[in-house]
């Protein structure tokens, strides 16, 4: 059956009609809350609402960070998922649920967790402290909360690209002499190409909605720390239409991205 | 080993689920009809919420067991439970539901329809945002800030004026939430050039990052203090903003009897004992 589907793409499996009514209850569970947004938006007062300089530096500081968190997610997310879909050290099972910890990770618990790492009295942070580097309430922070939440996305979407393109062709390029390095270089991580690209838009996602873990480690100031969805949290305590404004802002940026990587799986 | 590859290649998924729509040979007498299905969907979750509406409409036939729901803002929580224990022992067959939260998510879970007989917040702003839904404020309680120091005060902080030292890290709330409105008049009157590392959103949060040590000081409500590991320091402009505690029946209040009965308790004698323990001054 399933081969019948992938095969011809004319003759195609009958679904149950009746399957259709949870989709649907499911579909409309996540779009009825978008949609309402729409309808609550001020518009008369939606460009001057986020345009205002509050709203600019935390849009600006928002992408700014988001982006930089995503590189270093590249950085580092793809040496990760390539030893762990490769590697063979014994405990990868072990490691890798622990990596991917922050997907299930209450953002909340992931900010104290940093804290107790990189706070001013945190098990790297004092060292850092003594040589005269604070990251707390740093935009640093920031960035260190965002790669925390963000590199399980990358590491996830390369791992299952990696374990879908299989070993044949680098088993072949060591048969034919290609050292490990040029192997990953050549062939491993020109494979990795489409993966990585959704992996790295997933992540700047994540980076860009990150909220829970910047609270808490990085708190929130104009400029410095406080980014698009902090200020849109703060905004909800004394003008709910800017913080509505924004909340479309990040709704669109958000849509944006899935629709980027959905055009890349659909056409590899 | 080229047959096998080749074979691998042709039953290799493309991708991880196929999409069911774009299908082109959707002929007439197929099982799938969108319609029907959309509408199936929105007859099954009226009848759920149907459902749901009858069956709380079933418990009011015995008039005794009565709910009584106060919003109150977070920082009346000990005292509010305390008198929620004494209001229960004295109105029988009574609950007292409290609701505690964030003043402004208090209004604006009350202006989206949230049932509540009883609304008290931690200034008369947010009271006023609530606007026709409730009735008649009165001031209950009064609080002042008070500056929150990591425990035994390493940093030597004796009064406001230190919060603007170099070598202090503050934290104080965010123009935007009470406790920062009042500590925006304060700076405002004092003059003191403060420099926060942070703009917290609630006093929580500030206490929080001074228990941690993450920030060397910050501004609070006296009754805050005794939440967290952290020491207070007093300072004598704290007078500049004295924030007032109101409370008030809603106008579509369940239980208006019970609701002013609550608020006669909180305004009494115990009331106000209760609330001077907890280190709230009365108005």
């Amino acid at each position: 059956m399933a081969t019948t589907i992938g095969r011809t793409g004319r003759e195609r499996a009958q679904l149950p009609g009746w399957i259709l009514v949870p989709a649907i209850i499911g579909a409309l569970l996540v779009l009825l809350p978008l949609v309402a947004i729409l309808f609550r938006v001020d518009w008369a007062n939606w460009w001057p609402l986020v345009t205002s300089p509050a709203s600019l530096d935390a849009l600006w500081l928002t992408l700014r960070t988001a982006g930089i968190s995503t590189v270093a997610c590249i950085l580092l997310g793809v040496p990760m998922a390539i030893v762990l879909a490769r590697g063979t050290m014994p405990g990868r099972r072990l490691i890798r649920s622990l990596v991917l910890l922050p997907l299930v990770l209450p953002p909340v618990v992931g900010g104290l967790a940093l804290l107790m790492a990189f706070g001013r009295f945190g098990l790297i942070g004092q060292y850092f402290e003594l040589v005269g580097i604070r990251i707390a309430f740093s935009t640093t922070a920031v960035i260190i909360a965002q790669t925390f939440v963000a590199l399980p996305f990358l590491v996830v979407s390369l791992e299952g690209a990696l374990r879908t393109a299989g070993t044949r062709y680098e088993v072949a390029a060591a048969t034919l002499g290609a050292s490990p390095t040029r192997t990953l270089w050549r062939v491993t991580l020109p494979l990795l190409g489409p993966g990585l690209a959704a992996g790295a838009v997933l992540s700047f996602a994540r980076a860009v909605g990150e909220f829970g873990a910047t609270l808490t480690f990085a708190g929130s100031l104009q400029g410095r720390t406080r980014t698009l969805p902090l200020e849109i949290y703060l905004q909800r305590e004394s003008d709910p239409d800017a913080a509505v404004a924004l909340a479309l802002v990040l709704v669109v940026i958000s849509a944006l991205v899935m629709a980027l990587v959905h055009g890349r799986t659909q056409h590899d | 080993m080229m047959p096998s590859v080749e074979h691998v290649d042709t039953n290799r998924p493309r991708g991880p689920v196929r999409p069911m729509r774009r299908g082109r040979g959707t002929r007439p007498g197929r099982r799938l009809n969108p319609l029907r299905a959309l509408f199936a969907a929105v007859l099954a979750v009226g009848m759920l919420t149907t459902a749901a509406c009858s069956s709380a409409d079933t418990d009011p036939g015995s008039a005794e067991p009565r709910e009584l729901v106060v919003f109150a803002a977070a920082s009346l929580e000990p005292t509010f439970e305390q008198l929620a224990q004494t209001f229960e022992a004295e109105h029988e067959g009574v609950t007292v539901q409290l609701n505690l939260a964030g003043s402004s998510d208090l209004v604006a879970q009350i202006s989206e329809g949230a049932p509540a007989d009883v609304l008290a917040t931690a200034n008369e702003r947010t009271m006023e945002a609530a606007g026709d839904f409730v009735t008649e404020p009165v001031p209950f309680a009064t609080n002042t800030l008070v500056i929150a120091v990591n425990p035994g005060n390493p940093r030597g902080i004796d009064g406001l004026q230190d919060l603007a030292r170099d070598d202090v890290v503050s934290v104080i709330c965010a123009p935007q939430v009470p406790c920062g409105a009042a500590t925006v008049k304060i700076l405002n009157a004092t003059g003191v050039n403060l420099q926060p590392a942070s703009e917290e959103n609630s006093v929580t949060d500030v206490l929080g990052k001074v228990a941690s040590g993450e920030a060397d000081a910050g501004l609070v409500y006296t009754t805050d203090i005794g939440r967290a590991e952290v020491d207070a320091v007093p300072f004598p402009e704290a007078a500049e903003a004295i924030n007032t505690y109101p409370i008030a029946v809603l106008r579509d209040a369940e239980q208006p009897e019970l609701a002013r009965a609550w608020i006669d308790l909180v305004t009494g004698e115990e009331g106000r004992a209760v609330l001077a323990e907890a280190g709230f001054d009365q108005p």
